[in-house]
């Protein structure tokens, strides 16, 4: 059954603790979902208060209602389309006139108000003393004085939204007196009312004091659903046109300025301040952390101490969870059926595959676990703001924005970062082109995942110079970035809106435990459920690709007469020996499991008497496969089991070579030798192609298909020896542009489904993979046959490359930055 | 005389704003309207943006932003 449910709307200017306000309201049974249309976030919960169910919506934060920006869109949206029964106010007690701005605003709409004097802790404490009655009388709505985030005044604010919520009519806020211009507004309302249906879902004032006000968004839907529109925008426009010549001042400044002085008035009446205030403790803190030295050395701490905590920290909390994950897997070999000597059923394979794929991205919680945490702390601590403050001018100057340091940094500057919290942090930049712009190229910086393949080509091919090189792949990917954003803002974006920089820098506020912890678990919940999925769908696509065709019968036939080859020697072996005959080819796959089982076991105990418990255990359970795995002093006994391990090794070289064959004659294999005419140019030949291919659905697989493609022969040899052997003719030229192309590799699957998210549109998470991928060759092919046609070594040309990205860098940061604002 | 010519330290009064449409409105949003008076408190370690006190809070701006506020130095 459902009941009907109050609605109520949160709304309020940032920094004021309305998310507080809504997590004391809703407590744990809150909802995240998207506004239709924008990458606005909609969170909603319930309460439940003398039998009646009310359902909050947290509206976003905004200073304004015009129609500037999507959070004021959407805000004004809900309250004229959604017709709440209540809109609670929330109001910095300690900010009050600029909080009323706001609140005249809301008051226009004619919507049933609560006004909650939210943070009179932080008013008292600068000796602001708010007369919360004299409040109520002069503006005629309900105001409650809260401290939310201690709990103080919360009963008092559910008891006032019931008492306005049950009301049939509430009482209608007092308007504000435009002056000159309320005649005007009397002439718009009149030619208002020959448009009923309009004034019957808009306040005919409002729609008045919008259309003096300029706002797009209101003439734009007078266009659409007045009778007479024409008419009435052109009598708007001459009108403004006329007050402006009249009064030398623009309508919609005039319109601000009186409500300034409105709230002005209203502050004058019921606000007493100290006259001789301190120096703010906030701006006390500024003047170290905004300083000309000591601002940009705090911000590096600060970003060393996240990435200390996230990437290394986390990493070590990972070798904690990991187990859980491996047990995961091994519950998956236990329910898929066992495997043959050499025919692995695909469910079993399948399933192993995706539980690999699957665990590859879950063993990233802890990280970003602490990750979120962190920045969670740096959101309500209000430094985030700081950290625009002081990138701003070098970002600008390459179409960012200072907000775009948070990204870049979880992003990866250095290396090891991540893209998909990086993209996912590029919310909160109110400048479309550069939020577009910092989305992407987040995915051209160093991902973790992005690592092993460099530490492998760097180990083989940069081997004398580890360090340099490392440097150079650790920072050219910034030195990438930045020109690359300045060059996607001057075309692709050229045409999107631009926001000004213009940011309050709040109060700094201690961030509560609660409030970290759980918009870190919120934040990494959705992760799973957002991610993993299309992960996971993925995964069984590039498994399928690399599959099939699979092997034809005549080379499946070729490897069973291998294996029955290998069988036959096994028993030849042990011919003459007193297991002759009390072992047939039944016991083959049960004794390698057998040992599998001993080894695992022992690989988790470590001291002697549980090892011997142990052996004793195994030697109860089937003493003659037991006196094979320790044969003792047995002669006899040692010759089997010498001659088992062979069979062992043999089987597992066969399983190889089948993997490598059946990738090779993969779709995906096929798929990269019809590319290798192409990229030869770039230096990657099939096999290079098709460890690339497959790094899509996540980077590591790289490394992970280099490796099956490259044949073990020696138990035990390093994927480097065995890639070094592999490939005769790979040069550290081929390496680097191997390197560079992995830089600029297109975003693997997770992100791009952030960028979708972030960016609202498949048009835009199409372009963020397509332009890396023709960049990235691009690059590859001019490295690669650049340098050979030059003759350059590897390090010759690394040292080429470095300085041509640095010199265009600097250029492009140099270039006269045309201003954008206007 | 426009914002962005103040040194950190000058209080002045605002006279006029030359800025319209999103920076016109964004400005007036945030409490910058003439007939206020306002403080510079600081410039960005790189010199941009600038950081003003108004009326109790914090604003941060562009350069290239405050020349579009003109102000009577007191």
């Amino acid at each position: 059954m459902k009941i009907d449910r109050v609605l109520i709307a949160l709304a309020g200017q940032p920094n004021c603790g309305k998310s507080t306000v809504f997590n004391a309201l809703t407590g744990a049974s809150q909802h995240v979902a998207n506004y239709p249309g924008v990458t606005v976030d909609k969170m909603s919960g319930v309460f439940k208060h003398d039998g009646a169910a009310y359902e909050v919506v947290d509206l976003p934060g905004t200073y304004s209602l015009t129609s500037t920006s999507p959070e004021e869109r959407v805000t004004r949206d809900f309250i004229l389309h959604e017709g709440p029964s209540v809109v609670v106010n929330v109001m910095d007690a300690s900010n009050l006139k600029r909080s009323l701005y706001l609140t005249f605003q809301l008051a226009e709409m004619e919507t049933p108000l609560v006004l909650d004097l939210n943070m009179m802790d932080v008013a008292e404490h600068r000796d602001i003393t708010i007369d919360a009655k004299q409040l109520s009388r002069r503006l005629g709505v309900p105001v409650v004085p809260t401290v939310i985030k201690s709990g103080k005044g919360k009963k008092d604010l559910v008891k006032a939204i019931a008492a306005i919520a049950g009301m049939p009519r509430p009482v209608r806020a007092a308007h504000i007196d435009y002056g000159e211009m309320e005649l005007v507004f009397r002439e718009i309302e009149a030619r208002l009312a020959s448009a009923p249906a309009l004034c019957a879902t808009y306040p005919a004032r409002w729609l008045a004091v919008k259309l003096m006000e300029g706002d797009a968004g209101v003439e734009e839907m007078i266009s659409r659903r007045h009778p007479n529109a024409e008419d009435m925008l052109a009598f708007v426009s001459s009108e403004r046109e006329l007050f402006e010549v009249r009064y030398e001042i623009t309508p919609e400044m005039h319109i601000a300025q009186r409500r300034y002085r409105a709230a002005d008035d209203v502050v004058r009446f019921c606000v007493r301040t100290k006259e001789d205030r301190d120096v703010p403790l906030t701006d006390k803190v500024d003047r170290f952390v905004c300083h000309r030295f000591l601002g940009p050395a705090i911000l590096v701490g600060v970003i060393w101490l996240l990435y200390y905590l996230s990437i290394v920290q986390g990493y070590n909390l990972t070798k904690v969870t990991w187990p859980l994950l491996a047990k995961l897997r091994s519950l998956t070999e236990a329910v898929t059926p066992a495997p043959g000597f050499i025919d692995i059923p695909l469910t079993r394979s399948l399933a192993l595959w995706f539980v690999d794929s699957i665990n590859a991205l879950l063993n990233y919680i802890p990280i970003f676990f602490i990750l979120f945490g962190l920045i969670a702390v740096l959101e309500d601590s209000g430094y985030m703001p700081r950290m625009a403050f002081i990138m701003d001018r070098l970002f600008s100057r390459f179409g960012l924005h200072g907000q775009s340091t948070l990204p870049m940094v979880l992003g990866g500057i250095y290396v090891g970062g991540c893209a998909v919290p990086g993209v996912m942090s590029c919310k909160g930049i109110p400048d479309e082109r550069s939020r577009l712009a910092t989305i992407l190229i987040i995915p051209l910086l160093n991902c973790l995942a992005k690592v092993p393949l460099y530490v492998l080509l760097i180990n083989i091919y940069f081997a004398q110079h580890k360090g340099l090189a490392m440097f150079f792949i650790s920072t050219v990917s910034l030195l990438l970035v930045l020109p690359v954003a300045k060059i996607l803002t001057m075309t692709v974006l050229r045409n999107k809106e631009t926001a000004p920089f213009v940011m309050e820098m709040p109060p700094y506020h201690l961030p509560t435990l609660r409030g970290v912890l759980g918009r870190a678990v919120e934040r990494v919940w959705l992760f799973i459920k957002k991610i993993t999925t299309i992960v996971a769908a993925v995964a069984v696509i590039i498994f399928v690709l690399l599959q099939f065709p699979g092997l034809g019968q005549e080379r499946e036939a070729f490897y069973r007469s291998q294996k029955a080859k290998a069988v036959a020697a096994f028993f030849e072996d042990i011919q003459g020996t007193s297991y002759a005959g009390r072992i047939t080819e039944e016991d083959i796959m049960p004794l390698i499991f057998f040992l599998d089982d001993i080894r695992n076991a022992k690989d988790s105990t470590k001291d002697d008497g549980a090892l011997a418990a142990l052996n004793a255990r195994f030697e109860e359970q089937k003493a003659l496969y037991f006196s094979i795995a320790q044969p003792g002093d047995d002669r006899s006994a040692k010759k089997v089991s010498g001659a088992f391990r062979k069979l062992v090794k043999e089987r597992k070289r066969l399983l190889r070579e089948m993997r490598g064959e059946r990738i090779d004659n993969s779709f995906l294999g096929r798929i990269g030798k019809g590319l290798e005419p192409f990229t030869e140019w770039a230096g990657f030949n099939w096999r290079v192609n098709v460890a690339l291919l497959s790094a899509f659905a996540a980077k590591e697989s790289s490394v992970a298909t280099l490796g099956a493609l490259y044949d073990q022969e020696e138990e035990g040899d390093t994927l480097e020896t065995r890639m070094a052997a592999g490939e005769t003719d790979f040069t550290p030229l081929h390496a680097l542009a191997l390197m560079l192309f992995m830089v600029l590799y297109p975003p693997c699957l997770a992100t791009t489904m952030a960028v979708k998210l972030q960016s609202g549109s498949v048009k835009w998470m199409i372009f963020s993979m397509v332009y890396p991928m023709v960049l990235g060759l691009l690059v590859a092919v001019s490295v690669f046959s650049g340098g050979r046609a030059l003759g350059l070594t590897g390090l010759q040309a690394m040292f080429g490359f470095y300085g041509l990205a640095l010199l265009m860098t600097v250029g492009i940061g140099l270039m006269n930055d045309k201003t954008t604002v206007q | 005389m426009t914002l962005d010519q103040l040194k950190p330290g000058s209080e002045c009064l605002i006279r006029h704003l030359s800025a319209r449409d999103k920076l016109g409105q964004r400005l007036l949003d945030m409490g910058v309207y003439p007939g206020l008076r306002l403080k510079v408190i600081r410039n960005a370690p790189l010199k941009d943006p600038m950081e003003v006190e108004l009326d109790g809070y914090f604003v941060s701006l562009r350069h290239s932003e405050a020349r579009h506020i003109e102000v009577d130095v007191s």
